[in-house]
């Protein structure tokens, strides 16, 4: 059994302007020590994908339908009989089972606590340790995570340490309580390259040692390569494609993916020089989605069922699904 | 590509005072501390190097939005030290920069019309509205946006096209060189293509030089002629795009160059990388010798105590002891 599953989760947001569907009916599943990557634009809802599975939606969304399997438990909020006993039961999960790397290293940690403090609470809430044995855990994941003298360290506050300490110090408190699942969103955006080089080994030797499941939200396809087992590629508030790294990579089916890959200037010398094959156009608006495919007014191929109706996902292997009408017998000769 | 040098940068320094209180002890950022480097007509100038290197310090000196205190910039054979007046003013129009944040670095009050043609009345370009409106609307097609866009605001357009609006206000004055502050590190990924590609463009098509300054190395060989790699304030290595990209020499550029992530799954996983210790270390009162010698290697004792200089290695320039003969 998969250790998530997410199933036809739809999410939506009440705004002054009206109704915005930033998740879309997706669909996907995550087994124990794996990685996946989620890849998408701004706006794409790969962000507020998450924030629904780890109970953190703004006051303003809602989940429309859906359900979300983690761990053997059902834990949309729709199976709950009311806000309380769900958010009961998410605080439990999250810091415990679940938990979330941030991207911005400057904004999430307390900057009046000490690090000591901010590590040592999740164990305090989730676990019977006592001060001094959270201390010794604490004190042991920032060695963990390459924080040179944790002792001088563990006293100091966060503006004391760079943004890629920082970092360091939000996945040692990401694994404070061994979780199953830790959610990266964006970890290494806000950093250096050769500072992002550091985090990114770090999060692959943990995960590696812990076997904890990674999902990794990135806009950055070399982040992906480097990290993950399978990729998903979220367009418009809906999931379009998802694959190992090297289907995605190496034989993409949907033409977003496929844009998306032309758009980066390849890292090889032997290719010859050519312009770079911009996707043209701009994301559609998700107050107001297009009825069929969200990527149809940018797609060089679509297809008058495009516009009205989003296609079922087809397989092509056991792990590549992507759901493109291409691909769907039903709309042969369509053109 | 003519070998005409448009812009002549020399042996330049910029330091920022940031000494707290009267009585503290002096404390000075040397952003750029040294650097030279000459940028040809019509060439694209990449500038690469991590925050807080100086790369951006350096763009805005060499626009005239900081005073150097030492070094020279030369452009067009004319020191931009002195200028005044109308020389200044000529400078200016020549000189136009795009910068990173589209969402900040235009007036929300303003129309994109009036954005556009401010510059140009403020050179004094087109003697009538009506030249300057038209001029506005093949401003707009040439980068890709609509005549009908001149009435709306900044706030109606998403990052890209304000990137736009912010290409057109700078080619508004017709410069012969443009400034690219960070331009594309603020948009999506299908997005930022289609700048690189505008970009190259009008770059063939008005014979523009460009200082291109980034840090998403792949994006910035892409577009280079050439490339200067930038750590605390020095320029390291200077060389061909393609042969910094892939032979880097400095030992500062290889370890930078191993930590750019590769889009393809197989060179990735299988790669060694060179994974940096420590971090880039703070501008204030920087330690002498090489600014990298505490990360580096391969540095020597020598490394701590003496900054290299310069050396010709082919057609680069290396600032290692490394390569000393």
């Amino acid at each position: 059994m998969p250790l998530l599953q997410v199933e036809n989760l739809t999410t939506s947001f009440t705004t002054p302007q009206g109704k915005v569907q930033a998740v879309r009916d997706v669909s996907f599943e995550l087994n124990e020590g794996e990685v996946l990557g989620i890849v998408g634009e701004s706006g794409s809802g790969k962000s507020q994908m998450m924030y629904t599975i780890m109970g953190l939606l703004a006051d303003n969304g809602v989940i429309e339908s859906g359900k979300i399997t983690f761990d053997g438990e059902d834990i949309s909020q729709l199976s709950f009989p009311d806000k309380k006993s769900y958010d009961t039961k998410m605080l439990d999960i999250r810091g415990n089972k679940m938990a979330m790397i941030f991207q911005d290293p400057m904004t999430f940690l307390n900057p009046v606590l000490k690090i000591e403090t901010q590590l040592v609470e999740p164990l305090l809430n989730h676990t019977n340790m006592t001060r001094v044995q959270a201390r010794e855990r604490a004190l042991e994941l920032m060695r963990l995570v390459g924080i040179p003298s944790p002792e001088k360290r563990i006293k100091q506050y966060p503006f004391e340490f760079s943004g890629g300490m920082r970092q360091r110090i939000i996945i040692a408190i990401a694994l404070t309580c061994n979780p199953k699942l830790i959610i990266a969103d964006e970890p290494t955006t806000a950093l250096d390259v050769t500072i992002q080089a550091q985090v990114l080994e770090l999060i692959d030797t943990l995960r590696k040692e812990t076997n904890t499941a990674v999902i990794m939200i990135t806009h950055d396809l070399g982040v992906v390569a480097k990290l993950c087992d399978r990729v998903a590629i979220m367009y418009g508030g809906k999931m379009v494609e998802i694959g190992t790294d090297k289907e995605i990579f190496y034989n993409p089916k949907h033409p977003y993916t496929k844009g998306l890959l032309n758009c980066i200037a390849r890292t090889s010398e032997d290719e010859v020089e050519q312009s770079l094959q911009p996707i043209p156009g701009s994301p559609p608006d998700l107050l107001n989605p297009p009825k069929g495919c969200p990527f149809v007014d940018r797609c060089d191929k679509a297809m008058r069922v495009c516009k009205e109706y989003m296609p079922d996902a087809a397989s092509f292997s056991e792990t590549h699904r992507s759901r493109c009408w291409l691909d769907d017998a039903r709309a042969k000769g369509d053109r | 590509m003519q070998d005409n040098v448009i812009l002549k940068v020399s042996n330049l320094k910029t330091y920022f005072d940031v000494t707290k209180g009267l009585f503290a002890p002096k404390q000075i950022v040397k952003a750029v501390d040294g650097v030279s480097f000459d940028v040809k007509e019509g060439e694209t100038f990449g500038l690469v190097g991590e925050s807080g290197c100086g790369k951006s310090t350096l763009g805005r000196t060499i626009v005239k939005l900081y005073d150097p205190i030492e070094g020279s910039i030369e452009f067009e054979g004319k020191d931009i030290a002195n200028l005044k007046g109308k020389e200044l003013k000529t400078f200016r129009k020549n000189m136009q920069m795009i910068f990173q944040d589209p969402y900040a670095s235009l007036n929300p009050r303003m129309t994109v019309g009036e954005i556009i043609m401010e510059p140009m009345i403020i050179h004094e370009i087109y003697k009538t509205a009506a030249e300057r409106e038209a001029r506005t609307v093949e401003l707009l097609e040439i980068v890709g946006l609509k005549p009908d866009h001149i009435r709306r605001y900044p706030s109606e357009f998403s990052g890209g096209q304000r990137q736009r609006i912010g290409i057109a206000r700078a080619l508004a004055v017709d410069p012969k060189f443009i400034v690219c502050d960070e331009p594309i590190s603020a948009l999506d990924v299908s997005i930022q293509a289609q700048v690189i590609n505008l970009l190259e463009n009008i770059q063939k098509k008005m014979n523009l030089s460009y200082l291109f300054i980034a840090h998403d190395l792949s994006m910035v060989r892409h577009i280079s002629d050439r490339i200067g790699v930038m750590y605390l304030g020095h320029m390291m290595e200077i060389g061909p795009a393609n042969d910094v990209f892939y032979r880097p020499l400095h030992p500062y550029t290889i370890a930078l160059l191993s930590a750019i992530p590769i889009s393809d799954p197989d060179i990735a996983k299988a790669r060694n990388r060179i994974i940096l210790e420590g971090e880039i270390p703070s501008p204030i009162n920087p330690p002498a010798g090489c600014p990298f010698a505490s990360r580096c290697s391969k540095a020597t004792e020598r490394c701590f105590k003496a900054m290299p200089q310069p050396i010709q290695v082919g057609d680069r320039l290396i600032t290692c002891f490394l390569y000393e003969k």
